[in-house]
């Protein structure tokens, strides 16, 4: 079980979440593509630790810092989607296209 | 441990798959759940016990949370019609592909380094040091992080009281009644 069958799992689960990021109108299920985008950094983190550098703790920080990243982004997420409720009555990405260029 | 690990990696790339194709909502939240406690687990098997609890214990409960938030906004209620809300279906097929065999090449193509140093006996006694030690600043910024999080997330969920009523630049000359829209 080497390093790269780590980095294979954290592969796909980024694909997976950055196909649900691109695709999905509903904008709770774009953070849940977002969350698994994040699963993914979590798993080569912790592998790139084991594997390649045990010897310090950098690895180890940075999944402690992923984790909480994937807390704050879920916060903030349902607060700018409650508020953009409360204003507009949208919750779907293609009524929020505002900034689009 | 190989077999455990080729387990955990298919059941949590699955959940992950079944997010985006379960017809609902709620039903995505706990598929989501299922990847994230399969890392979890993952991570047990490379003696990174504290860690991987952590990631356990944090993502229940996160995902308890997410439940109600997605039933709040759920599409599509008590499952009575299919739920199939995605645009760019398929650039967005074709680029998640792309950027998998993309990494996957990467991944295999990379010399990677020898290992440095061995895991030392206790993990978590390593992190503990680092992150009072050399890596506070890391652990003081997430700290700033959390607490702007919540101030934030306070402000932009809450609903616009008396303070809101005079407009944004505060010009209006008779505050909206409570309830009033602008």
């Amino acid at each position: 079980m080497p390093l790269e069958a780590f980095l294979v799992l954290a592969a796909a689960l980024f694909s997976v979440g950055l196909y649900g990021a691109l695709s999905q109108q509903s904008i709770v299920m774009l953070m849940m593509g977002l969350e698994l985008m994040i699963n993914g950094l979590i798993v080569a983190g912790g592998a790139f630790w084991y594997f390649l550098a045990p010897g310090s703790a950098d690895g180890q920080v940075l999944v402690l810092v992923a984790v909480t990243v994937m807390a704050l982004e879920m916060a903030m997420g349902f607060a700018v989607v409650t508020a953009l409720f409360r204003a507009r009555e949208v919750d779907m990405t293609d009524d929020a296209r505002d900034l689009k260029g | 441990m190989a077999v455990a690990f080729w387990i955990l990696a298919v059941v949590s790339v699955a959940a992950g798959i079944a997010v985006f194709v379960v017809d609902s909502m709620a039903r995505a939240t706990f598929a989501l759940l299922a990847s994230l406690l399969a890392v979890g687990l993952a991570f047990l098997l490379i003696d990174l016990e504290y860690l991987g609890v952590l990631i356990i214990l944090m993502m229940v409960m996160e995902m308890l949370v997410m439940a109600v938030f997605m039933i709040m906004y759920m599409m599509n209620p008590a499952g009575l019609m299919p739920m199939k809300m995605v645009h760019n279906h398929r650039a967005a097929m074709i680029i998640s592909a792309a950027v998998f065999v993309l990494l996957v090449a990467g991944i295999f193509l990379t010399s990677w380094p020898p290992r440095g140093g061995e895991p030392p006996a206790d993990p978590t006694h390593q992190l503990g040091l680092a992150v009072m030690g050399p890596k506070m600043l890391v652990m003081m910024v997430i700290g700033v992080a959390i607490l702007a999080t919540m101030i934030s997330t306070v402000v932009l969920a809450t609903h616009r009281g008396r303070y809101a009523r005079y407009g944004d630049d505060l010009e209006r000359k008779r505050p909206l009644d409570p309830g009033e829209e602008s």
